[in-house]
């Protein structure tokens, strides 16, 4: 069950991050973004229902993937706190973006090694989505950090706000009982690196982080994860079993 | 004798699947793109193998039910597989699909897929038009999935690129 854990966990941070991007469709500042932020999440979102339906098949209990995303209350939600942060303003989002990404980039890296084929399969795909993804928010915080007083600002209250959140990126969680899935530790040299390469263009820097929050793979979630599933569920739970 | 049966089953199902249109780029076929990684017979049921292209690519689905369609008009028996490793690139456009793809008017990958050059945007993208090397990226992102979009700074036409991932 190590394994099916693991994958969940992966499957949340995937779904809740692509849910929240999918927020911005018909909002974004320009129209490039107006495709770029919805791209990015059907990318995560891909990610997600393919783990999500290993996870179904590991668990043997007939579930669906529709039914473990739609049918599970927030406290049985185990995406890292960073990922169901909300949108706030443009800066806080490709922030957010650019921090997952210099994560899940060296992750599935390593991944695509893994015994598990399944594993292996999704790891090829997402590791060249994932330096999309680098890339794309990677040249938004140099844009922004090293743009006008206001960008810059809005910029360093993002880092502000969202740094708290990524020492648990590399709590490794359930994926310690699962071999199939690399450590998350093991990601924090590569993941420091791209960090300091774009906040150096940026002109941004990494605060120190006395108590960074965590407990999301715990199921302990922020205010925010409660409204987001309510939305995202809805029709789901009116409709049980309904397809589309 | 009963093997060649299979043989000649799998060749007409091979043809029949391997016709349909990617449905967003109708251009070229799956087997154009490499996305259809092969059909074969399994008794009387022709199993046709998919590799989806992006892990979000809305089109999967409607592909892999185009293909189904397309058997079952052939008159088999059809059923999916999905394959998800090893995981599609853009290496395995034919080189017909990548002819197709620029009288189409997308220009192809130039790169091979998983080039560093590529992941950071310092790909040289050729124009459809005119041939120039001087063109420049307009968005990182283009009506579909698949393709960003350029601009020939010689010629000045606008066009879509492939994604080399
Ligand atoms: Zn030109």
């Amino acid at each position: 069950m190590a394994l099916m854990d693991a994958v969940l966990e992966l499957a949340d941070d995937h779904l809740v991050l692509g849910h929240r991007l999918s927020e911005w469709c018909g909002h974004a500042p320009m129209l490039e973004e107006d495709l770029a932020l919805p791209n990015m999440a059907l990318d995560l979102i891909g990610t997600a229902r393919t783990l999500y339906d290993y996870a179904a098949k590991l668990e043997g209990q007939g579930r669906s993937e529709d039914d473990i995303a739609y049918l599970r209350g927030e406290r049985e939600y185990r995406n890292c706190l960073l990922v169901e942060r909300p949108n706030e303003d443009f800066a806080h989002t490709v922030l957010r973006q650019f921090f997952f990404a210099a994560f899940m980039h060296p992750y599935w890296h390593a991944a695509q090694d893994s015994d598990d084929e399944v594993i292996r399969g999704v790891a090829g795909k997402a590791v060249k989505e994932m330096a999309y993804h680098i890339r794309h928010a990677g040249e938004w915080v140099i844009r922004l950090g090293d743009g006008t007083e206001e960008s810059a600002q809005r910029m360093r209250d993002a880092v502000e706000a969202l740094s708290i959140y990524t020492a648990e990126l590399f709590e490794e969680g359930a994926a310690e009982g699962a071999p199939a899935l690399p450590s998350r530790a093991a990601q924090r040299e590569a993941w420091d690196a791209t960090i300091a390469h774009v906040f150096a263009e940026a002109q941004l820097e990494m605060p120190e982080v006395p108590f960074p929050q965590t407990g999301g793979r715990k199921g302990l979630h922020g205010e925010g994860l409660g409204h987001m599933l309510a939305e995202m569920q809805s029709v789901y739970r009116a409709h049980p079993g309904a397809t589309w | 004798m009963v093997a060649e049966v299979a043989d000649i089953c799998a060749a007409r199902a091979w043809e029949a699947a391997a016709a349909v249109p990617d449905p967003e780029v109708p251009c070229v076929t799956v087997a154009d793109l490499g996305i259809l990684r092969g059909v074969e017979m399994d008794g009387d049921v022709a199993v046709a193998k998919v590799t989806p292209t992006y892990s979000g690519c809305p089109a999967t689905l409607a592909i892999e039910m185009a293909i189904e369609v397309a058997l079952r008009e052939a008159g088999f028996d059809a059923r999916i597989e999905r394959v998800l490793s090893p995981a599609w690139t853009t290496d395995w456009i034919t080189e017909e699909g990548r002819e197709k793809l620029r009288a189409y008017g997308i220009a192809p990958p130039e790169e091979p897929s998983g080039s560093v050059r590529a992941l950071f945007g310092e790909t040289t993208v050729t124009c459809l038009r005119c041939g120039s090397r001087e063109t420049e990226k307009l968005s990182e992102f283009g009506s579909t999935a698949c393709k960003a979009q350029y601009r020939c700074t010689a010629c000045l036409e606008p066009f879509d690129y492939f994604k080399c991932l």
